[in-house]
């Protein structure tokens, strides 16, 4: 048993002394803990990022939801106890189906027990690693310049280049990425461009992009993964690399962004872990999609209560995110990356990425 | 001959196959699927009306072969049979009927029905119609072949003779007609005769579909209706046409003893006050013509009248509506059932009276408009249900606040429930003379819209009531299943011993908790009443199991401290989570025993779940 594992089975058997004392002394169990919510979220001036307020919800054992998520939380501890002494590890899917043993406790959807893992590292200000549950996704591609040392299965350390030692598909980022399993050995790229999109990102390394910009590329297949921000986050910590995010003209878009770097809502108990306070969004902005001619579609009705509900969001309260915001209600059009196809396959490594670089300050 | 009396005699020929097919809609021939119907929905009204005239439970079975695109169709009856002589008028003459002029509730009201069958057979098929009838132990039974001589309106009988039929007595039809067998569908001839077994609790129908598949629909009710008594018409509302008729037919020589005589409710001294106004004192009514006739109906609304007597209406009853919904939809298993029976209302001059029923829940579609069930006089309404006062009334009602789904609060509701009204009166205005819609009378309008609401108010009470329960139930699960289950688990990972509960239960609780339950046992319904104390101190109160009658009671437990007739009396005295239970058994009659009605005195109200607050005396 790590030294790890030990403390996060240390706070969790606290939750459950927690509600064994309420018991004892005639009190209805109770569990506290911050609310998940838009409205309850701060920004952190020292990490510079948004992490959850001071509004609390409480669980009290007088209504029936709550008193089933106490029960529930009382197995999953007993459970993350148990693979915390049998040195084994579940995925949150297992973890679901395993609940279908735990009679009145079990979980109506896979939905609840996730977020029960992720009310435990509130609760205990642990990982949900350090408890021994790992997430179905798998990581996501990097390709560029850099050599990473891998633990692999068997315990050996395996040192991997990320341009000369993988195929197109790139590295694959593991679900752990802390130290004790990856650690960066050298690069000599200078940023990080993160990629919305399997189609982008593989055109920017077809056009060799990597290289020409001297990049390391990071596919975030859509709303990245802990991982991927995690590991996005140490190679901007770590070896000073300024990071670039890249993606579709949309406020779905504009979530993922903010997720990378200011941290999520569902994940502000966590976000000095996984936000990258300084990446910079490159677009495509409502603008670009002005200045570029580029092809674009109607907003839909989701679309649009998205945007409004984006410039209520204390993440977007900036000048550049309120001006575009509200530019694309005005213009009422979204467009994606490719749309920049429109002008050729090269247009968006030989033109716009280069240009819209130069705007921000790079050199090129 | 004159060529005038040549001409008639062709007019008269060309007259009865013409006015069936000029009137086909209005005779309900109109489709093959819904001639079928009527074919089946004739004879069947006829079966019932002549068993119950003669005091007999009817037992029915319905037939239907197919041969080809023909089907033949049998309906056979247990009623008293019919004199031999009289099988051809009954069966092959238009317009022959004993109920033509009456003014008496009844199934048939023109007289046309089962001969218009029997013309249809002919017309499509070519073949004549079999009669068998049997008046009586030690009769013999007749079987006649007849057609109808479409030239003079007159039976021609094929064929006849002398059988043996098993039964005591009956009549038996069978006859041949082009139509179309549907299934599943509101207008079809099983949906026709369940709707009639609905409402004819008192009937046993048996019927075999062509594919040879048998369906009972079973008697529930052991008792005839009353027989609806026959009334004399009342001035309000006479048509002028009938008036000048009875004039003319009456032996009265005075128009005063003709009005008081041949009316209901006329006094000699109106019947004078009446003759006065119209300036037709000491006139023969045989003598009055065309323009004093009008002057009378005139007058006839210058006085004030008594209304007509009501008596003559024979409703189905609350009780016995709900037993045949019960039977009908006991498949479906529905969770609750409500009726309700109006009180005799007027017209013009016409008594009727409006009977309701809701049915809820159980497995009936929840997210589909609600089946509407319209009834005339007994009769199911299949067709023209857009054009119905019926239908009007159903949406104008705004359904939502008795917890059923409709748009806006207009039109017809949505919801797991059937909606059954029936309108019974001596002469039903129909929009037409189909007779599948009644008319839009405001009095009916009224009278179906008060029993609706009266229904609908019962099934709210009964949501609210296990809307209440389905809460009451949480808090029970959640301090019986998941508190013990959270203090076990907790004690098991602290490593100490599991600790006691029972202060916190009664914090989360803090109430006296009242549950009930219905079963059937032995032919015996019996209601039990479960107390729970959730709250930290000993409760004393009363409590009150309202029951429909003391003398169905055949058994209580503990002891009452009073029986009133509709109401058993407890005291109750109960420590902190102590369980207490109450008992009582009613004779199984009382189908109209649906729920528990339970309430509380000398506690606050706020205290207990599963009883109101008692708003009685003592």
């Amino acid at each position: 048993m790590s030294t790890l594992n030990e403390s996060a089975l240390n706070e969790l058997k606290k939750i459950a002394e927690k509600i064994y004392k309420d018991l004892e002394n005639s009190r209805v169990p109770s569990l506290e803990l911050p609310a998940r919510t838009k409205t309850n979220i701060i920004f952190d001036e020292r990490y510079r990022v948004w992490k959850y307020g001071s509004q609390f919800i409480k669980r009290s054992a007088t209504s029936l939801p709550s008193a089933y998520m106490l029960l529930r939380t009382m197995y999953m501890i007993d459970f993350i106890r148990q693979m915390i002494e049998q040195n084994k590890t579940s995925t949150l899917r297992e973890l679901y189906y395993i609940s279908e043993g735990w009679k009145n406790a079990k979980f109506e959807s896979q939905d609840e027990s996730d977020k029960l893992a992720e009310d435990l590292e509130i609760m205990t200000k642990k990982l949900r690693e350090d408890f021994k549950l790992r997430p179905e996704e798998d990581g996501a591609r990097v390709i560029g310049n850099i050599v990473i040392e891998e633990i692999t299965r068997g315990g050996e350390k395996r040192r991997i280049h990320c341009q000369d030692d993988v195929g197109d598909s790139g590295y694959s980022i593991p679900y752990n990425v802390e130290k004790e399993k990856l650690r960066f050995v050298e690069t000599s790229a200078d940023k990080v461009i993160a990629v919305e999109t399997g189609g982008m990102f593989d055109r920017l390394v077809e056009n060799r992009f990597d290289e020409k910009s001297n990049s390391i590329l990071v596919h975030l297949k859509g709303q990245p993964a802990r991982s991927t921000r995690r590991f996005i986050k140490r190679l901007n910590e770590e070896l000073n690399l300024p990071v670039i995010v890249f993606t579709d003209g949309d406020p779905w878009s504009y979530r993922i962004y903010a997720s990378v770097a200011y941290g999520a809502i569902k994940t502000a108990h966590i976000s000095e872990y996984l936000a990258t306070p300084s990446a910079q969004f490159l677009g495509v902005t409502p603008s670009d999609i002005l200045n570029y001619e580029l092809p674009s579609d109607e907003l839909n009705k989701e679309d649009i209560s998205a945007l409004k509900s984006e410039l209520k969001d204390p993440r977007f309260q900036d000048e550049f995110w309120i001006n575009e915001i509200k530019l694309q209600l005005e213009i009422k059009k979204k467009a994606e990356q490719q749309a920049l196809a429109k002008y050729g396959l090269d247009y968006v490594t030989d033109v716009y990425l280069p240009e819209k670089m130069v705007e921000m300050g790079y050199e090129v | 001959m004159p060529v005038a009396e040549e001409l008639a005699k062709k007019q008269r020929q060309i007259s009865i196959a013409e006015f069936f097919e000029r009137n086909k809609q209005i005779l309900g021939f109109d489709s093959l699927t819904r001639a079928l119907i009527t074919c089946v929905k004739e004879a069947v009204d006829n079966a019932l009306d002549a068993c119950e005239e003669a005091g007999i439970l009817p037992e029915i079975k319905v037939e239907i072969e197919e041969y080809g695109d023909e089907y033949k169709v049998s309906v056979e009856d247990n009623g008293p049979g019919i004199v031999k002589s009289q099988i051809p008028h009954v069966f092959g003459r238009l317009l022959y009927g004993s109920r033509f002029h009456s003014l008496k509730q009844s199934r048939g009201q023109q007289g046309i029905g089962i001969s218009a069958a029997v013309l249809y057979s002919q017309l499509t098929t070519g073949k004549p119609t079999v009669i068998t009838s049997k008046i009586g132990e030690g009769f013999p039974a007749h079987r006649i072949e007849l057609i109808i001589d479409t030239k003079k309106n007159l039976p021609r009988i094929i064929k006849e003779e002398m059988v043996h039929w098993e039964k005591k007595s009956g009549t038996k039809i069978e006859l041949f007609v082009r139509g179309k067998y549907v299934k599943n569908r509101k207008q079809s001839v099983y949906e026709y005769l369940r709707s009639t077994a609905i409402v004819n609790p008192h009937t046993s129908i048996v019927f075999i579909e062509p594919d040879g598949n048998e369906i009972i629909f079973e008697r529930v009710v052991d008792e005839l209706p009353e027989q609806p008594k026959e009334i004399k018409p009342h001035l309000h509302g006479i048509e002028l046409g009938t008036l000048l008729k009875m004039c003319k037919d009456t032996k009265a020589k005075k128009l005063t003893t003709f009005l008081a005589n041949e009316f209901s409710s006329v006094s000699i001294n109106k019947a004078r006050e009446i003759a006065k106004i119209a300036g037709l004192e000491n006139k023969n009514p045989n003598e009055i013509g065309l323009e004093e006739a009008k002057k009378l109906i005139e007058s006839f609304k210058k006085v004030k009248m008594m209304a007509p007597p009501t008596d003559c209406l024979s409703p189905i009853g609350e009780i016995y509506i709900k037993k045949g919904l019960r039977k009908e939809t006991m498949m479906l298993s529905p969770e609750f059932i409500s009726t309700d029976t109006r009180q005799p209302s007027v017209f013009s001059g016409t008594p009727f009276m409006v009977e309701t029923g809701i049915v809820y829940g159980g497995n009936l579609p929840k997210d589909e408009r609600v089946e509407i069930l319209r009834f005339a006089n007994r009769v199911p309404l299949l067709y023209q249900e857009g054009g119905c006062v019926i239908t009007e009334v159903i949406k104008d009602i705004d359904w939502r606040r008795y917890g059923l789904e409709q748009k806006g609060g207009r039109g017809i509701p949505y919801g797991p429930a059937i909606i059954l009204v029936h309108v019974a009166s001596v002469n039903i205005p129909f929009t037409s003379e189909s007779k599948e819609a009644i008319a839009h009378i405001d009095e009916i309008k009224k009278e179906i819209k008060l029993s609706l609401q009266q229904c609908a108010r019962k099934m709210k009470s009964h949501l609210s009531k296990k809307e209440k329960k389905e809460k009451v139930k949480n808090k029970f699960l959640l301090i019986s299943k998941i508190l013990p289950e959270i203090a076990r688990k907790s004690a098991e990972m602290v490593g100490k011993p599991v600790p006691s509960i029972d202060s916190i239960i009664s914090q989360i609780m803090n109430i006296v908790w009242i549950e009930d339950e219905i079963t059937e046992k032995n032919g015996m319904l019996e209601s039990r009443i479960r107390i729970i104390n959730y709250k930290d101190s000993s409760q004393n109160f009363i409590l009150y199991a309202e029951i429909p009658d003391k003398e169905k009671v055949a058994e209580v437990s503990p002891e009452p401290a009073e029986m009133k007739k509709k109401v058993i009396k407890w005291r109750v005295s109960i420590k902190p989570s102590e369980k207490i239970e109450y008992c009582f058994k009613l004779n199984k009659d009382s189908y109209d025993f649906e729920e528990n009605n339970l309430y509380i005195s000398g506690i606050n109200p706020v205290n207990v779940v599963g009883a109101e607050k008692w708003e009685g005396e003592g």
